[in-house]
């Protein structure tokens, strides 16, 4: 294998779904050595998400999975079996980074706290992905993506007002909260380089949300009492600051500069902004607009609009440097042709899904590569690679361990 | 600084509203030296950003939060005097931060090419909107459009129904997130190698990497997400349902059976809860319109914060939609200071973000409010590069310093 950025580096997934995995991903993908520790017979829940190839189920083809788990090496494990426990403080001895997301009570049942590992190694860089974290009142609620988006302020700001609010699609939050882990484990990495020492990274997805996305509204709310809502299709402040109906779709319509409106206007009027518009005294502030007339200024617009397609509106718009881009769906992102330009989607072929493309790199790195080495394990691939080879269990052992339920 | 994880570590931060300061306060969390290069002649928005109603760009709210952890020096790029300067700065530094559109940082000759020259251990990142590179090299995008783009705000709004969109700059705080982590990969193999690199982290691309489920169904099966409300493909319930008060709604999802009984248990198993219609996932999600509408009558007398404490005694995962206020006095998100007070030269006392992540053994207090302007432009020039005082008068009348 080519030297990669994280070469070297040996991480243990303990972890299911999507936020811990997917800071397992960001990491196998960069040369870390990930083994993933799924539970005999059923799995990760990701196996079971979807979607699968020609809608048939199968825990070897959920695309979620397949997806999430590329790169690593999957053994099973029931760590609630006291051999199971030993099996997983044998590896925690030689890895450098443990990713796991049980609940704080349940890891204090079973014995899997960090003051207990940190005695087996202490260079251990733990990282602890839950909902709510591992102190304060909520530390042993649970929570689904859904949960820690309301709580950490995001489902607030999407929706209309007066209905539910709505919390981001396709987990969202777990995303945020793996990547916020995979950030601060190299920032452990960094300490222990000096120190030698490892460290506990307790992350929160409620609290991902609270700081990282909604944390400025809280000064806004100090300073002047302001409170961020949701408005539907459009945000108050500036005018446009919304998503309009077009021929065949939606356009995302954003001008934060005075000269970037004018241009739109100016496109709209053939050169010149519409009369209906520079004569209207109503429309001459675009934070007044925004919050007396944006129902007027989207239905004066919708003419022009909706006689024009997403592609022919955009085509414009970048001609004229306008900041307005299509809503594209997913099939329009996955055939764009900037994105093959860049080769950004990659196709993994995988023994029993087969082949299909699936999201690159999060960043191009000019001298590191990312890239997958292999497709996702299937259930227990690794188990002889892993507890045989590496921990020196015999043939036999294995079979012993199998039939006991510890893998 | 001591115990921080990056301490010794210094970074230049180009960038403004928001991938790249975001990102360069995640190293100064983390406790980097971040040096903000940024000048008068054109203010970076989010010292003037919507909720800064002083519109004074030493008291913006969003700025005091989001960039502290950072020093500020002010150079104006547009000034041919000031390069030179910036790149002794960036002689003497490990990480470049940038998210301008790609030609800006070549028309000032400090794009890779030519800081590596400077130094060839740099370790630069860019976070264009779409790249650096590409058909749409040069688009030019805000947060919110960037989701649209992604594809990700087709899937947002009631189901069925017209696209609404996330309506928050999650782009910018996702390539953040994502280009801290490889910043510090990659000065991970800087330590081993010896080598520096460029990262083009197209915000385009970093959020699509969060799509994968959406991605796959349309490789997989050709089938194209619309919008889906709260609705999940494995959870049911799975809503905010209103509650006693106003614009109060309480998150509930339930993914087992056995959370279904103890839901229904601890609605007092009302006679509706036994109807073949919602006996089973399957058929719950056939009639998920009647099923909400029932269980609102439950919420809708309660508070979001009794529903939850109800429903968490149960076994059943539950939590508030806090709004701005709701988060500032939740008892959970106190305790575990969340929110933090800083004083600040120009407003007093501030409340701001704190970090994202709690580490146990290296400390995650904010080590520097945000800087007012200019605020450290004798340490930058002075004891960093070593100009005099004369130098940097003539300097601050060109408007170089500025």
């Amino acid at each position: 294998m080519a030297d990669k950025a994280l070469s070297g580096l040996r991480v243990l997934e303990l972890a299911d779904f999507i936020a811990g995995p997917y800071c397992g991903k960001l990491l196998a993908d960069l040369g870390a050595e990930v083994v993933k520790a799924e539970k005999p017979n059923t799995g990760d829940e990701a196996r079971r998400h979807g979607p699968f190839p020609n809608d048939i189920p199968d825990p070897e083809t959920s695309g979620l999975f397949l997806y999430l788990n590329a790169n690593k090496l999957g053994v099973t494990l029931n760590v609630e079996t006291v051999t199971g426990l030993k099996l997983i403080k044998r590896m925690v001895k030689d890895v450098d980074i443990l990713i796991e997301d049980n609940p704080p009570k349940m890891a204090e049942e079973v014995g899997l706290t960090y003051p207990v590992l940190r005695e087996i190694n202490p260079r251990l860089i733990m990282v602890s992905i839950t909902p709510f974290g591992q102190t304060g009142p909520y530390k042993d609620y649970k929570g689904y993506a859904l949960n820690g988006s309301a709580l950490g302020g995001q489902s607030v700001c999407a929706g209309e007002p007066g209905r539910e609010p709505l919390t981001p699609p396709l987990s969202l939050g777990h995303y945020q909260s793996g990547a916020a882990g995979a950030a601060a484990a190299m920032g452990a990495v960094f300490y222990r380089e000096g120190s030698g020492v490892g460290q506990q990274i307790d992350i929160s997805e409620a609290q991902v949300w609270a700081t990282l996305h909604t944390g400025n509204q809280e000064s806004s709310f100090v300073m002047h009492g302001m409170k961020r809502m949701r408005w539907g299709h459009r945000t108050p402040g500036v005018y446009p600051y919304t998503i309009l109906p077009c021929k065949d779709g939606f356009m995302s319509m954003i001008a934060i500069q005075g000269y970037q409106w004018k241009r739109f206007l100016e496109l709209m009027g053939e050169g010149e902004v519409p009369e209906w518009y520079s004569k209207d005294p109503r429309f001459q502030d675009r934070r007044e607009i925004s919050l007396k007339y944006a129902d007027e200024m989207d239905a004066l617009l919708a003419p022009w609009l909706t006689s024009r397609t997403k592609q022919e509106l955009y085509q414009m718009c970048l001609e004229k440097r306008i900041p307005f881009s299509p809503v594209k769906n997913i099939g329009e992102v996955v055939n764009n042709e900037h994105l093959k330009v860049r080769e950004y989607f990659v196709e993994i072929d995988h023994p029993v899904a087969g082949k299909f493309k699936y999201p690159g790199a999060p960043g191009k790195m000019s001298e590191t590569p990312w890239s997958i080495e292999r497709p996702a394990p299937l259930l227990g691939q690794h188990n002889e690679e892993i507890y045989c080879q590496r921990l020196g269990y015999s043939r036999e052992e294995l079979t012993e361990l199998h039939r006991g339920g510890i893998i | 600084m001591e115990d921080y994880p990056l301490k010794g570590y210094r970074v230049i931060n180009f960038g403004w509203v928001f991938a790249g300061p975001y990102l360069a306060t995640m190293l100064g969390d983390l406790g980097a030296e971040v040096i903000k290069v940024e000048t008068r002649s054109r203010v970076d928005s989010m010292r003037l950003s919507p909720d800064n109603l002083d519109r004074d760009p030493d008291r913006d709210p969003w700025f005091h939060s989001g960039v502290r952890n950072q020093l500020s020096v002010t150079l104006d790029m547009a000034q041919p005097k000031a390069i030179p300067i910036i790149k002794r700065l960036v002689k003497i530094s490990d990480v470049v931060v940038e998210n301008f559109s790609p030609r800006v940082m070549k028309d000032h000759s400090l794009d890779y090419e030519s800081l590596v020259k400077e130094n060839p251990a740099i370790i630069m990142i860019s976070l264009p909107a779409a790249g650096m590179y590409g058909p749409l090299r040069d688009a030019q995008t805000y947060g919110p459009s960037l989701t649209g783009l992604a594809g990700v705000d087709s899937m947002v709004g009631y189901y069925g129904e017209r696209v609404l969109g996330l309506q928050q700059a999650y782009a910018d705080v996702n390539s953040s997130l994502h280009g801290a982590f490889a910043v510090m990969a990659a000065l991970y193999y800087r330590k081993r190698t010896g080598k520096g690199q460029h990262i083009d982290m197209a915000q385009l691309e970093a959020v699509i990497s969060i799509a994968g489920e959406a991605v796959l169904e349309y490789t997989m099966n050709g089938r194209i997400l619309g919008t889906m409300g709260n609705r999940h493909p494995t959870m049911c319930p799975h809503n905010n349902y209103r509650c006693q008060g106003d614009d109060k709604w309480v998150s509930i999802g339930v993914k087992t059976e056995e959370e279904w009984r103890s839901l229904c248990g601890a609605m007092g198993n009302p006679p509706w809860a036994g109807d073949p219609k919602f006996a089973d996932r399957y058929s719950r999600q056939q009639n998920v319109e009647e099923l909400d509408r029932l269980i609102t009558e439950w919420t809708k007398n309660l508070t979001y914060y009794e529903v939850t404490e109800i429903l968490q005694r149960a076994g059943v995962a539950a939590a508030p939609c806090l709004d701005t206020e709701g988060r500032f006095f939740d008892p959970h998100l106190q305790a575990r200071q969340t929110y933090v007070e800083v004083e600040h030269p120009a407003t007093g006392v501030d409340f701001i973000a704190n970090s994202a992540w709690r580490l146990s053994e290296t400390p995650t207090v904010i080590h520097h409010r945000s800087p007012l302007f200019g605020e450290h432009n004798s340490y930058v020039l002075k004891d960093l590069l070593g100009m005099t005082d004369e130098e940097i008068a003539a300097l601050e009348a060109e408007k170089v310093v500025y």
